[in-house]
């Protein structure tokens, strides 16, 4: 990796790929590795559920390769902190990693976060060596509280999981991204490339999706969309937008008109 | 004897271990977790943790999920 590369450092690893991926909701597990390998993504999530004794043997991991990615557990489906933490302990052991992504939901319609538990099941977390990526609402304050009790990154979500909105209020996470030192990842509401671009020239440090590659009729074609708007975001950013104005200020130049 | 394993009743042999009912299950230990009675048991216990009578045996891996 050279010295001036735009990478981006999440408890203490380095990533190039600003676009992390869920791996839920796919047709195939082919499709699913397939996906993956496009979207470029470094860092890629899993639930931990049940092993299912009935069934085929046959894994997501078996089609992954555990080389390239790193895994980061979610404890999707947890509603109290108790919960979120029995599932990061199972995850930490499955997976020999501390890399979580905190989820507490305080709702099945809305899913969104229970900032209380969530603020609760990260002190412990934290305080048990995990690296935690909490998603949270988007809220500089309960942001700044996960940063200040040792979060790796916050994650505000950009709307409701899985409902392809997009990023509903962009001014929230400005004021966050204006007040938090860790990354700030957006997870969750992106619908389309565009919305994942808006994300990264927001400035945030990376984009999580999983709905809006799996769900499109052709994931792997969104795949390569969402990797290059996460890129074209972050050049877009670090380019510097030109001003808003109201008015019409023309390109060529005024003078040398012939006649 | 019978333990309870992730939520169904099912029979295992007397002095049976957590490794020996995974190898029963044809399960890899290398890409689980296993928790008894709510405990998570550290892969280097796998061999000799005993299992009893009316144990509560949770086995979990990893899924596809956002």
């Amino acid at each position: 990796m050279t010295q001036n590369a735009d990478t981006l450092i999440i408890g203490g690893r380095e990533f190039t790929s600003r676009l992390m991926v869920g791996t839920g909701k796919y047709a195939s597990f082919e499709q699913t590795a397939r996906a993956l390998e496009i979207s470029g993504a470094q860092i890629i999530t899993v639930a931990v559920r049940r092993v299912n004794l009935d069934r085929s043997k046959e894994s997501l991991l078996d089609y992954i390769d555990l080389k390239k990615y790193t895994l980061l557990p979610n404890t999707a489906g947890c509603y109290t902190a108790d919960d979120a933490v029995r599932t990061c302990r199972l995850a930490r052991e499955a997976g020999m990693s501390d890399f979580v992504k905190l989820e507490v939901l305080g709702d099945e319609k809305t899913l969104f976060p229970d900032n209380e538990e969530l603020l609760k099941a990260a002190k412990i977390l934290v305080a048990e060596g995990f690296t935690v990526l909490p998603y949270c609402s988007d809220d500089v304050i309960v942001c700044k509280k996960l940063e200040d009790l040792g979060c790796a990154a916050v994650m505000p979500l950009g709307a409701p999981i899985g409902s392809g909105l997009g990023i509903r209020n962009p001014y929230n996470i400005r004021i966050i991204l204006e007040n938090v030192t860790v990354p700030v990842i957006v997870d969750a509401g992106v619908g389309s490339a565009s919305d994942a671009a808006i994300a990264m020239e927001l400035g945030c440090a990376g984009v999580l999706m999983n709905t809006a590659i799996a769900g499109a009729q052709d994931p792997i074609a969104m795949a390569e969309a969402m990797k290059l708007a996460v890129i074209a975001g972050r050049l877009s950013f670090k380019a510097g937008r030109i001003p808003r104005k109201l008015y019409a200020n023309a390109s060529s130049p005024l003078d040398g008109m012939s006649g | 004897m019978k333990i309870m394993l992730n939520g169904d009743f099912v029979e295992t042999a007397e002095g049976s271990t957590v490794e020996l009912l995974l190898l029963q299950l044809d399960i890899s230990r290398e890409r689980v977790a296993v928790e008894l009675n709510a405990d998570i048991i550290p892969k280097a216990d796998y061999e000799k943790q005993l299992l009893c009578d009316g144990d509560r045996i949770e086995i979990v891996h990893f899924v596809g999920g956002g």
